[in-house]
């Protein structure tokens, strides 16, 4: 294998990092937004899934991307001000009704694509025009043969559907909410210190519904993007387990949008990376079992959170339902 | 978990709401079924001829119950503690691995009496092991439980596949299983059990290890509500500061609380590999760790109240699969949508009808001993 | 009324009930704008709760409220703050992690961007800094402040908001001398520009140093109203304390024996790093009854905590009967409990009881591994139930079942618990905090009657209270602990309510003719 081909390589792997990083990217940030607000949300998987069944469902039907996107976004802010009428308005536990969420929508995208569909739970699969298709960006054809910055060019940065950019953009524009508005200012207080919160004469509940909100929105992306944009169809529990990784992701980037960003990037390639070193061995340490690749992202994590490398601080109020005091 | 103290009768509290709350799960589910097209009450007609009538039915139902039981009863002892533990799922994936590991090792060796300790001290041993890392670096280093659970489900997936794939398949093989164990070290089936005495049952794949987890509902009853250990595992789920007035360390407690659960749900391997598969597969568990959640979160937390949600749950399972086999429209997935309705209703919203309940049964105070 | 400028605050028969708590009674009050009024009370008569009225957190059952001579009703914070009314609590309302600017600007950002109320959040706090002497880098981290600066930027942001009326709860309770000085330099100042200043406190001290009028308030109700000139601080701290008819306690002259307890040198440091507790040395001997009196916060909680076994200490020793009780862990109440150290923790919802336990469970808190209850690993339930039912006629216990729900029973009930719990072991040494609070008249003088059976049977009882009543009619000998320290002790038999009033905010009689010389 000669330098060019390994570096060509690498670029693919890059190109997959870019692709399975996107979902965890949106997802991750929604987890941001809420927790910065001071509410847990494990259901950023379900959410995820359902967004992901309303958009291949609608774009199957009406031949819309755009249609499936709407629906997508509806579908997945309904289920997070679900979650928060279960654990604001009625101060329910948190993590209860995140796995209420993912248990519940995992069934019934299921029973509702088999009911509608009668696939075993597939959507029909898009046509191109369903989908939200590879963006070129200009001039990529054109540069594809000029060594190693075309391979960069053409094949990491242009050939993304849309979703892939909206994801990359909403971190520069996650950070500007939450660190340059008044929004932001609000919110990463609710999370902090809700009663400052209160006593500034700002609804801490409010604070809160619209975090949700905003996480509804990117999840519904985050969903959208792996049925109308990665795939070509919903598939039964498709999230696999994404929405949980965001959360890791999340913890690991320390509730900060460009390192969530950064951790985001580092699963995605350690996922875009296993597939490729299956019976590949490496140098110094031999053959890597692909399992452990894929399970380094929930390891590290683990080992983040037991304070070995650094310290992952959460919001001081995250997973406590505001209660006026005196 | 949160305890409003309201005026409320016992038997309100205790019996009427949770049905209140798991009648709105249903209702629920029913609309769905309505929204689908079909027949929400031929759906529960067929689901409970399903789950019961015909040759084996009860027995499926019973061997759904069992694992249930197992992973509510996890959740539960982890509760009284405080703890919410949702890797109850990994937990007792790795038990299974524990058993599988212990039989596979031993059956050529140990005759089944000595075989049957080792390998339910060996899902036990494996599935506190696995939860002895998340519950020590919750209390020791304050790592968020649900977090590192929940990490560790994931860990221990993969793990599993590792093992199945390159180190315990059967060689030569190309399905990820291990050899099959040999038949001393089966755990009998009820059918062949119930035979011994000459009663006639269908075949199914209940086995004896439904006595074993009516066995551990009484042995966590007595636990939590007649042991030291209990009474200092309820102080600290209530209470941490009356525990450390009460001169008991938290961080021990908690610790423990988390192997005894981790261990219960350990035991779906014994029902898995020693009682159904006979060998070492992947995908055992099957997400009953997850509806272990849901099983403890109706059940109150409390065995009698666990053994009814299994049994309602098993029924689902087996009833469902029923239905799924009756009506192409209904799959599984109709059993697990009940689910999250009830984790939903049972435990997010949980307290949501309670005002309405207590200002049904508050009667006006005198203004006198108001004023008192 | 007379004519001239309305008042800054005009309250008007205000009520709030909390259950059974009548927590402001027909309570009404006068402020006129430009002055410092301070309100001063025991803990519990309601200056908080009326505080909390005017700034929105509660709405009062009943009364009027008047700003500036316009009526209005303050639904919430974003009311008052409307209305120009500012609050410092007692517990800053401040985010550690963010800067001064942040959290000045949090609920008054003007405009969507912060950018474009930061510069001017600048330019307005500079302002506000130079005219009110109110220093403080905008750009510094809170949680990175000192205590006496989060205060100043909690004023900053009142002020920042347009505050014309500036409520201080408690405003020195966490301050050391000097940062206290500066902040009446500040409220001075403040005064002068025609600000409002309400001041909440319990240090007469200091409402001597500072107001303009002083409001006394006692269970709930304005009892005085003077302007600071006419008064002293002898007639306020008997106003506070009230001239309560003492509850007779029928006890002997104690007959003190051996040394039970001894205290040498002890120093706790507490979470924040302060020294709640500090060289605090006394004994306790057999056979006497010894109160702590303080208003709260001055380190009698940490002490009990400490004394128990529930909190680490810093320095110093402990001695029961004579041998040195070594803490083996921080924290070891059980070892405590085996030397025959007894408590009845003053927080019974936070510590003393397990509300969602049976009143059978809670009565073996803390001796769940007592041979009487349970075997190596099993509990004695019948034991237990029969014991607790024993417990239950003995101290009165209503209703008498052993299966009720702890949280079920009246607060009163709920102490009795505690109490038998505690006392039926037979302690040589019982810590008792608060053992009246919340209850009614009854069970008080049952209680009482309890602790002083204690004391005849031979036990060391050290007390602690907010009732100075209490303290007065149940102590053999008294101490007063002020920030953290013991500052006098006084036989019972020498006691009186005035004396005990100015120890407890530490006016020693002759440091204050040293004061009045200096004046």
């Amino acid at each position: 294998m000669d330098i060019g081909e390994s570096l060509f390589l690498l670029v693919l792997t890059l190109d997959a990092t870019v692709r399975v990083a996107t979902p965890l990217i949106l997802a991750a940030l929604a987890g941001l937004i809420v927790e910065r607000a001071g509410v847990i949300d494990i259901g950023l998987e379900g959410k995820m899934l359902g967004a992901a069944f309303a958009a291949a469902t609608v774009a199957a039907v009406t031949g819309s991307a755009w249609l499936g996107l709407l629906m997508a976004l509806v579908v997945s802010v309904l289920l997070a001000l679900l979650h928060g009428f279960a654990c604001i308005t009625h101060k329910g536990n948190q993590i209860v009704s995140g796995v209420a969420i993912n248990i519940m929508v995992s069934g019934l995208t299921a029973l509702l694509g088999v009911a509608w569909f009668a696939r075993g739970g597939q959507t029909p699969p898009l046509s191109d025009e369903a989908r939200f298709g590879a963006v070129t960006l200009p001039g990529a054809e054109a540069l594809a043969d000029v060594p190693l910055i075309g391979a960069i060019y053409s094949e990491l940065l242009s050939g993304h559907n849309v979703l892939v950019y909206v994801a990359f953009l909403t971190v520069p524009f996650v950070w500007w909410l939450v660190y340059r508005t008044r929004f932001g200012l609000r919110l990463r207080a609710t999370g902090e210190n809700p009663a400052a919160v209160d006593t500034a004469g700002i609804s801490v509940e409010r604070m809160r519904f619209l975090a949700l909100v905003c996480c509804g929105i990117l999840c519904g992306l985050a969903g959208a993007y792996l049925s109308t944009g990665h795939s070509a169809s919903f598939i039964r529990d498709m999230t696999a387990g994404k929405g949980y990784i965001a959360l890791a992701a999340m913890i690991f980037g320390k509730w900060r949008p460009v390192p969530v960003l950064l951790a985001c990037l580092l699963f995605g390639f350690l996922d875009a990376v296993a597939v490729r070193l299956q019976g590949v061995a490496l140098p110094m340490v031999g053959e890597v079992p692909v399992q452990f690749v894929q399970a380094l992202p929930y390891i590290l994590t683990v080992v983040l959170l037991a304070g070995f490398i650094g310290q992952a601080i959460a919001p001081r109020a995250s997973g406590i339902p505001y209660v006026k005091e005196r | 978990m949160a305890n409003p103290g309201g005026q409320l009768p016992a038997w309100a509290d205790i019996v009427m709401l949770p049905l209140i709350n798991v009648a709105m799960a249903f209702i629920v589910s029913g609309i769905i079924i309505a929204a689908i097209g079909q027949n929400p009450f031929e759906a529960v007609r067929i689901m409970i001829l399903g789950a019961f009538s015909y040759d084996g039915a009860l027995g499926y139902t019973l061997y759904y119950t069992t694992n249930f039981v197992f992973t509510g009863l996890a959740v539960a002892v982890a509760f009284h503690a405080g703890l919410f533990n949702i890797g109850g799922e990994g937990q007792a994936y790795i038990g299974g691995l524990g058993v599988g590991l212990a039989a596979l090792a031993l059956d050529g060796s140990l005759p089944f009496i000595l075989l049957l300790p080792v390998t339910i001290a060996a899902a036990a041993l494996f599935g506190a092991g696995w939860a002895f890392i998340p519950g020590y670096l919750q209390a020791k280093r304050g790592s968020h439980i649900v977090i590192t659970t929940i990490m560790f489900n994931f860990i221990a997936a993969a793990l599993m596949v590792y093992l199945m794939t390159q180190v315990l398949i059967r060689p030569g093989q190309m399905s990820p299983e291990s050899r099959v164990l040999a038949e001393h070290a089966w755990l009998p089936f009820m059918h062949e059990a119930l035979g011994w005495f000459g009663i006639a049952a269908a075949r199914s794949p209940l086995n004896l290890s439904l006595l074993w987890a009516l066995a551990c509902c009484v042995l966590v009853w007595l636990l939590i509500w007649h042991t030291r250990l209990g009474h200092e595992i309820r102080t600290v789920g209530s209470n941490q500061t009356a525990a450390v007035y009460a001169g008991i360390r938290p961080d021990r407690t908690i610790i423990v609380a988390m192997c005894i659960s981790g261990g219960l749900a350990g035991f779906v391997g014994v029902n898995e590999i020693l009682g159904v598969q006979h060998r070492l597969l992947l995908d055992f568990s099957a997400g009953y760790g997850f509806t272990g959640i849901a099983v403890a979160l109706m059940g109150r937390n409390h065995p009698v109240g666990i053994v009814l949600a299994s049994l309602l749950f098993g029924a689902l399972y087996q009833g469902g699969a029923e239905l799924a086999f009756e009506n192409a429209a209904f799959t599984p997935d109709l059993i697990v949508v009940i689910q999250g309705l009830v984790v939903l209703f049972s435990g997010a919203l949980g307290f949501m009808f309670r005002p309405y309940l207590e200002r049904l049964f508050a009667r006006p105070v005198p203004p006198a001993l108001a004023e008192a | 009324m007379t004519g001239g400028p309305p008042p800054a605050i005009e309250l008007r028969g205000i009520n709030k009930r909390f259950g059974p708590v009548h927590a402001n009674k027909d309570v009404s009050l006068r402020v006129p704008a430009g002055t410092i009024h301070g309100i001063v009370g025991e803990n519990g008569a309601g200056k908080s709760t009326l505080m909390s009225i005017l700034y929105g957190f509660y709405e009062a059952d009943s009364g009027e409220i008047a700003i500036f001579g316009e009526t209005m009703k303050i639904r919430g914070s974003e009311d008052a703050i409307a209305a120009g009314i500012g609050m410092v609590h007692q517990h800053f309302m401040l985010v550690d992690v963010f800067t001064v600017l942040e959290n000045i600007l949090l609920g008054a950002e003007g405009g969507a961007l912060l950018a474009d109320g930061m510069a001017a959040a600048r330019r307005e706090i500079t302002r506000l800094e130079e005219e009110y002497g109110l220093q403080v880098d905008p750009d510094a981290l809170v949680g990175d402040l000192p205590v006496g600066l989060r205060q100043r930027v909690e004023i900053l942001k009142a002020l920042f908001r347009g505050a014309r009326i500036l409520i201080l709860d408690e405003p020195t309770g966490v301050l050391t001398p000097q940062e206290t000085d500066q902040l009446f330099r500040v409220l001075d100042t403040l005064r002068q520009q025609g600000v409002t200043i309400v001041l909440i406190t319990h240090k007469l001290r200091e409402i001597m140093a500072i107001t303009d009028n002083v409001s006394v308030m006692r269970a709930g109700e304005v009892v005085a109203n003077r302007p600071t000139a006419e008064t002293t601080r002898e007639e306020l701290a008997e106003l506070m304390v009230g001239r309560k008819v003492l509850l007779e306690v029928g006890k002997r002259p104690a007959q003190p024996r051996r040394p039970a307890l001894e205290v040498e040198h002890l120093t706790v440091i507490d979470e924040k790093g302060l020294r709640c507790v500090n060289d605090v040395s006394f004994t306790v001997r057999s056979g006497e009854i010894v109160g702590i009196a303080g208003v709260s916060g001055n380190g009698q909680s940490e002490l009990m905590e400490a004394l128990s076994g529930i909190r680490s200490i810093d320095s110093g020793e402990i001695r029961v009967n004579g041998t040195r009780v070594t803490p083996v862990r921080p924290t070891d109440a059980k070892r405590m409990r085996q030397a025959s150290l007894a408590h009845v923790p003053e927080d019974r919802h936070r510590m003393g009881l397990v509300m969602p336990f049976e009143a059978s469970e809670s009565t073996i808190l803390g001796y769940h591994d007592d041979p009487k209850y349970s075997g190596m690993v099993f509990m004695n339930g019948r034991a237990i139930v029969a014991d607790t039912a024993g417990k239950m006629s003995r101290f009165d216990v209503r209703p008498r079942n052993p299966f009720l729900k702890t949280a079920n029973f009246s607060g009163g009930n709920q102490q009795k618990i505690v109490l038998a719990r505690e006392m039926e072991r037979h302690p040589d040494i019982l810590l008792v905090g608060q053992p009246t609070r919340g209850v009614d008249i009854g069970a008080i003088e049952f209680i009482h009657k309890r602790i002083v059976e204690m004391r005849d049977a031979g036990c060391a009882v050290l007390l602690v209270s907010v009732e100075l009543d209490e303290i007065m009619s149940l102590s053999d000998r008294i101490l007063v602990m002020f920030e953290g320290g013991v500052v006098g002790e006084v036989a019972a038999t020498d006691a009186d309510a005035r004396t005990l009033g100015l120890m407890m905010a530490n006016i020693v009689p002759d440091q204050e003719t040293a004061e009045a010389g200096h004046g």
